[in-house]
């Protein structure tokens, strides 16, 4: 048995739903993009003032059309991350500005290579399924920020990725990476590697970017995934459950305006949700209301069929501390528990302003923990203890047996050196932060880019040069 | 009997009591209470209170804004009498709000409107989207004191230098100053792009708002 948790019962799933349709309908959802309007209004849906009043009936046939079930692929084409079901899986937090230095324990802005510190660690860790372009460069040119992130990302790694882009153009030139990798449009559209990350604004907005995205996105047949952010009491109603609410109404939106664009393209039931702090206005990643928000969001997701998406694993401390650790670890499990397909967030500080490639070996820790929570109580051989103690009589010497030697293995989760279990000797105890020091460096010492072919090199700077001549900046002289 | 007028004034704010305040000023005026007195000592007192609860973490954002609507309410029906008397609430200051061009999320600016409004700022807000050449066209057009300019996304973070540039060039700077705020906004990138001040959190933009133009009026 796969243990799990609900927070929501079904009537109370329907009773979301059904708000939720009636939201979209009445007020209904701006929309910014007038491709997309026009999309709409090709399909029946009456738009007016740029506010679309969408009927249940379209955005059920568009929840019939979506994929309940699709893969992320490695560069080698191996299927590894499967978005549908209960599967659980993880990826570092996304879109960073700033990065914890751990000998000031200051935040700087982050800069090339403490993203590639990032991807190098992520690579090496099991816990990870997925990449994520982890932190915004600051030492690129802004203006394309976004694929800069994901060269640097696919140099480094042979991971999926979860990944988002900054403007239309920059989707585009993000795509062409991307095929470029995989060999061909027609390749990346059969074994994505990526999926993008597309926000609507709440409440109730698609602007025009982020619903363009999700056009360009549902034609280039490569995955999208929906990212709501409700603030409840902020951007949203107060409530938990209105905030989920109106994270279905956005979502539902989404799908419609993604599978009107293309029916059957890979499209994710995603969010960001979070309680809006009453002190500081600020967004509590850490708080156990935005753990619950996000396992709701999913609940309904699932109860739909869809694949699912959250954000969890992160903290607002600004240190990698005590509440970071307790914070994302909690998050970790119910995320786990919830069975959310990708969980985003792992190695976030500061309400997601900080990355710390520090947390990010802490978290696998927490993650590794929370994967062998689900897998739950499992039963091995004929009987449970009986043939066991027939071995061993009353003697206790279970350590001898062959299943003793079989199982453990399986039966525990074993950590690696950053939790410490030793009794105490000669040597003063070592704090959990100075034990992931140690980890991360281990791990950079081992960790080498993948080779790349030189005409997959040459394919990427070309068109890296590309789009720095059509964003108006420098050529960047690239290292491999 | 004045006494507890003001201090049932105080309490309307500090409950947040929109028709509470206005009945108490309309009663201020069939009184003939100096409706300045009624702001200064009634009124005025419960927003002051409730800010330093607020700083005080006993107060939280959802009172603040219903203690400030309950003040616009009450000065709403004040005003006009003060018009007549050509008496008018002392102004702190005048400042121009808008989120950075492209940016539309604006809770923290129109949080930080509401507030500084309710102490008694003038404020123009521009709404969300705002270009430097419109920042620098009103703060122009109104003589503002203030410019302040709210970025959430740290893509459009960059607008906020756009508009202290504009300021600069228009040569509205030094004497306009710049405030800068925003969930990415540190003190390092307020000193990069050389704002005259950041701020965390509406309370902290007023103390910083009127630190500005208490400095202004001093120089």
């Amino acid at each position: 048995m796969r243990p799990g948790t609900q927070l929501l019962s079904p009537d109370l799933i329907d009773r979301i739903l059904r708000e939720a349709f009636h939201l979209i309908m009445n007020p209904g959802v701006r929309v910014g993009s007038p491709a997309v309007i026009e999309l709409l209004q090709d399909a029946g849906v009456g738009v007016r003032d740029g506010v679309a009043h969408l009927p249940e009936l379209l955005v059920l046939r568009s929840i019939a059309t979506a994929p309940k079930s699709f893969y992320l692929h490695t560069r080698r084409g191996e299927a590894v991350v499967h978005y549908g079901g209960d599967d659980v899986h993880f990826d570092p937090g996304s879109c960073c500005v700033n990065i914890l230095d751990p000998e000031t324990l200051e935040a700087h802005p982050a800069e090339t290579r403490d993203l590639v510190r990032i991807v190098q660690v992520a690579e090496a860790l099991p816990q990870f399924a997925a990449q994520s372009t982890a932190v915004v460069c600051s030492d690129a040119p802004s203006e394309i920020g976004d694929l800069y992130r994901l060269f640097v990302v696919l140099q480094h790694s042979a991971k999926p990725i979860v990944t988002g882009s900054f403007s239309a153009p920059g989707l585009k030139g993000m795509i062409d990476l991307l095929a470029a990798d995989s060999g061909s449009h027609e390749n990346l559209r059969a074994k994505p590697r990526a999926i993008f990350d597309v926000c609507p604004s709440p409440p109730l907005n698609w602007s025009e970017f982020g619903a363009h995205n999700l056009l360009d996105l549902a034609r280039a047949g490569v995955p999208a995934e929906i990212v709501s952010m409700p603030l409840a009491g902020g951007t949203a109603p107060v409530t938990l459950a209105g905030s989920v609410t109106q994270h279905a109404a956005e979502v539902l939106a989404g799908i419609t305006l993604h599978q009107l664009a293309c029916p059957g393209a890979p499209i994710v039931w995603g969010g960001a949700p979070a309680i809006f702090d009453m002190r500081t206005g600020g967004t509590p990643m850490g708080a156990v209301e935005t753990a619950m928000l996000n396992m709701a969001c999913a609940e309904v997701g699932k109860y739909l069929g869809m694949p699912t998406h959250g954000y969890l694993v992160a903290t607002d401390s600004k240190f990698v501390d005590a509440q970071a650790g307790a914070e994302s670890a909690r998050s970790a499990l119910l995320g786990a528990l919830t069975g959310i397909n990708m969980i985003s967030g792992a190695g976030m500080l500061e309400s997601l302003a900080c990355h710390s490639v520090e947390k990010l070996v802490i978290d696998a820790e927490s993650i590794a923990s929370a994967f062998r929570l689900v897998r739950g109580i499992e039963v091995r051989g004929e009987t449970l203890a009986t043939a066991m103690f027939a071995e061993t009589g009353l003697s206790g010497e279970f350590l001898k047996l062959k299943e003793t030697r079989a199982w453990f293995r399986d039966e525990q989760q074993l950590p690696s050196a950053v939790i410490d279990r030793s009794a105490r000797g000669s040597e003063p105890p070592s704090d959990s932060w100075t034990r992931a020091r140690a980890r991360v460096e281990e791990i950079l010492e081992k960790q080498q880019a993948p080779a790349l072919p030189s005409d997959l090199l040459r394919k990427f700077q070309a068109i890296l040069d590309r789009e720095s001549e059509r964003a108006g900046v420098s050529k960047l002289c690239l290292t491999y | 009997m004045s006494q507890q007028l003001f201090q049932d004034m105080r309490q309307s704010i500090i409950d947040g009591a929109p028709e509470r305040a206005a009945s108490l000023a309309q009663a201020a005026l069939t009184d003939g209470v100096d409706p300045l007195d009624a702001i200064n000592q009634g009124f005025a007192a419960g927003i002051t209170f409730a800010g330093d609860q607020f700083g005080k973490g006993e107060m939280f954002l959802p009172d603040l804004l219903a203690c400030a609507e309950a003040m616009q309410s009450a000065v709403k029906i004040l005003e006009p009498e003060m018009l007549k008397r050509g008496s008018q609430r002392e102004t702190l200051g005048k400042i121009v709000l808008g989120t950075a061009k492209g940016d539309i999320h604006d809770i923290g600016k129109n949080l930080i409107a509401t507030i500084l409004s309710a102490h008694g700022f003038q404020v123009f807000d521009l709404g969300t989207s705002v270009t430097p050449e419109r920042f620098v066209a009103k703060a122009r057009e109104v003589d503002a004191d203030l410019v302040g300019i709210s970025a959430l996304l740290t893509t459009t973070m960059a607008g906020q230098k756009a508009v202290i540039e504009a300021l600069d060039q228009s040569g509205l700077r030094p004497r306009v100053k710049a405030i800068i705020g925003g969930a990415a906004v540190t003190a390092k990138w307020a000193a990069e792009i050389r704002a005259d001040g950041h701020a965390r959190n509406a309370i902290d933009a007023l103390d910083l708002a009127r630190r500005l133009v208490a400095k202004a009026g001093a120089a």
